[in-house]
């Protein structure tokens, strides 16, 4: 029973208090409550997606490979998004996933970066530190159960030490002489790991160069959400480099008999 | 004993643009027993002189450790150090945990020194009445800063802080040229003998008021540390080995030099 | 200043009756105590450099620097108390940083000069903080081209094509206004800084000093740098030499 009149509502006769002058003291409404009324919903799922990334260890350092596309759903929304982001002098991070979540990545990273060079103290941050920083930026996100939708990739080279790892949106990380993320995960890592495991050391930045590029054209063949566009950063003693766009050469001839490729005849 | 009618708070400029409250901060700092800082190529070293308020009482502790790779000594108000000192771990830690990295020793000063500085411009607070020596060793090599209650800090070959820290203060200014290329053992042995002129007519360095401390390499009165190279304090029977290194002091006469005598008893607080 | 001892300067907040705040004054005079910095803002670029005494001969030359970088194209000196000086600098990174983060933009000079003063003239207003002891040069290049303002204590901000602060201001001002800045090269403008960075520097009065200087223009990719060791030391050659023809 509830002992506040107040909230039995109002008088079924309009006329008795027509304008509601009567005064109402603040009670507690002990109404029973929707226990999910005080609920937040965090993301659920990414939106608008990048998909694989690759990476590999080389002779000189670490190379890179990530295409342009930008998807939303399965329809190729924007197709020159750059998806390797330089920081600083010695580190690429590479993003699959969530492109919004990205480029809020990007901005912390510019936060540190310029917090970085405001100091000017001969210390600067490398892909070890921003590997361990993104780590618990990721990791810290999820335990909210809000995290970045992301799979990174973070590459570097820094006082003559390469450095190659992978860390989620849950937070895993692990350093390995070859990663890819998403889709790249099935189809390129058997791939990458045959071409690179045990070569790490003598793979010249030509032939680093020819295995990114035919694993990413396996993909481009295989993944429905990539594109046969394309670039790659190379990060070696000399600092980063990260190309233009790249085209992928591919042959569509041997679709003609399947059926559903091209014009419908039937 | 009123000096002036703009130093009672520190919120006040004298017209002359001072800030008496943090000059008097200074005081306390000189109150404190010496600290002595030095640094070569490879070793940042500390050394301090230790005070105990009687027989039955314990040293003041003058040094402590911050991380692997930094440590301070600390001359003025000790609870004021602590607070501060804790404020240092913690940034320490946090840079390890968020970068994987050791804290660029200039940085954690700087911290502190913002720290200190907020504490010089609003009211019902009063600086810090504490001087610290840190040293360090980073990316960029071992390091001697000195960080004072104004919230400034400074980076040094060689600096003293405490009583009678001019009398140190002159002996390192000429001798510092030479500490770049010193091993460990002699950069100890150009810390003691600074820190010596710190003391009170009839006083000797003995073991239990002399506390060092080392950032390098170990030297050779050494055992290997874990890892290499780390802060770690040298007292007691240890210091023994270092304090008989030292020369025996030149007297002002210039009269015959007399060998260090037996231990004096406790160094008193001066004030 | 007969005012002096009344009463009527012990407070930031209060006025003393010819409608002066005396506290905001004396914190001039901490600026005045200092060694004198100055800035050029030039046809395409801007220079700072600061007279730092050396007090002492254990100071690691170098180190301890007076110029600060407050973000990527902005850079910052002070005249005054120290401490406070850094305590402006990192107000100012956090409003570049807001900037960043609101509109993805490099915030230009102005701005956050402008935002600076508003900040230091809050501090003339309570008795419960004192004002700044600072005078702050803020000198970078952004889309607006070179920019360079000074904030003062009391929260008066002033852009300038050259500005000198510190103890030796008045000549140095004097001799900035014979110079043609928007004339000079960044280049050309480093070596008449540090000229008269030796030329404001009293040797019978004062301790040993050291000269530093950073500047902002195309030769750093809009990057705000110390200027090279290469640069830094011809032009004190050329300060020193221009010092002897001068006496």
């Amino acid at each position: 029973m509830d002992h506040f009149p107040a909230n039995w509502g109002r008088p079924r006769n309009d006329a008795i208090d027509l304008y509601a002058t009567h005064l109402l003291h603040p009670r507690p409404n002990n109404r029973a409550k929707d226990a999910f009324a005080d609920s937040v919903q965090r993301t659920q799922q990414p939106i608008v997606t990048g998909t694989s990334v690759l990476a590999i260890k080389f002779k000189d350092g670490i190379m890179m490979a990530a295409d342009n596309l930008a998807s939303y759903g399965s329809l190729a929304r924007f197709k020159d998004v750059q998806r390797l982001q330089a920081f600083g002098d010695y580190t690429v991070i590479g993003a699959s996933g969530d492109m919004s979540d990205f480029q809020f990545i990007q901005r912390l990273l510019d936060d540190i970066a310029v917090a970085e060079i405001a100091a000017q103290d001969g210390h600067d941050l490398g892909p070890v530190e921003i590997h361990e920083y993104m780590s618990q930026v990721m990791y810290g996100r999820r335990s909210k159960l809000d995290p970045l939708w992301n799979s990174l990739i973070i590459g570097g080279f820094k006082d003559g030490k390469r450095f190659l790892s992978y860390v989620d949106l849950l937070g895993t990380t692990y350093t390995a002489s070859t990663i890819a993320t998403g889709y790249g995960g099935y189809i390129a890592q058997p791939l990458l790991r045959k071409a690179v495991e045990g070569y790490e050391d003598v793979l010249t930045a030509e032939q680093a160069r020819k295995i990114l590029e035919d694993s990413m054209r396996v993909l481009f063949y295989r993944d429905a959400r990539s594109l046969n566009k394309y670039q790659l950063a190379t990060i070696t003693a000399a600092g980063v480099q990260i190309s233009d766009s790249l085209h992928l050469e591919t042959s569509w001839d041997f679709a003609e008999g399947i059926r559903g490729y091209g014009a419908q005849t039937q | 004993m009123f000096r002036n009618t703009y130093d009672s708070d520190n919120t006040v400029f004298s017209p002359q643009g001072r800030l008496h409250q943090v000059e008097y901060a200074l005081e306390a700092v000189k109150q404190g027993s010496a600290a002595v800082g030095l640094r070569s190529k490879t070793h940042a070293i500390l050394l301090a002189l230790k005070r105990s308020t009687g027989e039955l009482a314990s040293y003041q502790q003058k040094m402590f450790r911050i991380d692997d790779h930094v440590g301070i000594a600390i001359a003025g108000l000790t609870s004021d150090a602590r607070v501060l000192s804790n404020f240092m771990r913690q940034q320490a830690l946090s840079e390890r945990m968020v970068f994987n990295r050791p804290m660029p020793v200039n940085r954690i000063v700087s911290a502190i020194a913002d720290k200190a500085q907020v504490n010089t411009q609003e009211y019902g607070r009063r600086p810090y009445g504490v001087g610290f020596l840190v040293i360090g060793h980073d990316q960029t090599g071992p390091h001697l800063f000195e960080f004072s209650p104004s919230g400034n800090s400074y980076e040094y070959f060689a600096m003293s802080i405490g009583a009678r820290s001019q009398s140190a203060k002159t002996y390192l200014e000429k001798h510092f040229e030479s500490f770049a290329d010193c091993t460990l053992e002699e950069l100890i042995k150009h810390g003691l003998h600074a820190l010596r002129e710190t003391l009170q007519q009839d006083k000797e360095l003995n073991i239990n008021n002399t506390s060092i401390g080392i950032i390098g390499p170990t030297g050779q009165h050494e055992k290997p540390t874990s890892p290499p190279g780390k802060f770690h304090i040298v007292e007691g029977e240890t210091v023994r080995l270092y304090l008989e290194s030292m020369d025996a002091k030149a007297p002002a006469d210039g009269t015959v030099p007399v060998p260090p005598a037996a231990p004096a008893e406790d160094v008193q607080m001066s004030g | 200043m007969t005012s002096i001892g009344t009463g009527y300067d012990l407070s930031a907040s209060t006025y003393s009756p010819d409608g002066r705040i005396f506290q905001v004054e004396y914190a001039n005079k901490a600026v005045e105590n200092s060694g004198t910095a100055i800035g050029l803002r030039v046809k395409d670029g801007v220079v700072l450099a600061v007279e730092k005494f050396v007090h002492s001969k254990l100071l690691v030359p170098g180190a301890n620097r007076r110029v600060q970088t407050v973000d990527r194209h902005i850079g910052m000196a002070t005249a005054g108390l120290l401490a406070d000086g850094r305590s402006v600098s990192n107000r100012a990174r956090d409003e570049c940083a807001n900037i960043r983060n609101s509109f993805r933009e490099q915030p230009t000079v102005k701005y956050i000069s402008d935002r600076l003063a508003l900040y230091a003239q809050m501090y003339t207003l309570y008795s419960s903080v004192r004002p700044f002891g600072i005078s702050t040069i803020l000198a970078g290049v952004d889309k607006t081209g070179p920019s360079l303002y000074v904030v003062e204590p009391s929260g008066v901000c002033l852009g300038y094509h050259g500005a000198a602060i510190g103890k030796g201001r008045q000549l140095a001002k004097t001799e900035l206004e014979k110079l043609k800045l928007s004339e000079l090269t960044t280049r050309e403008a480093a070596m008449e800084a540090a000229r008269i960075i030796y030329l404001v520097h009293d040797d019978n009065k004062e301790k040993e000093f050291e000269l530093e200087m950073s500047w902002v223009c195309s030769e750093t990719n809009g990057l705000h740098v110390p200027v090279p060791a290469d640069l830094l030391a011809e032009a004190e050659r050329k300060a020193k030499e221009a010092l002897e023809n001068f006496e």
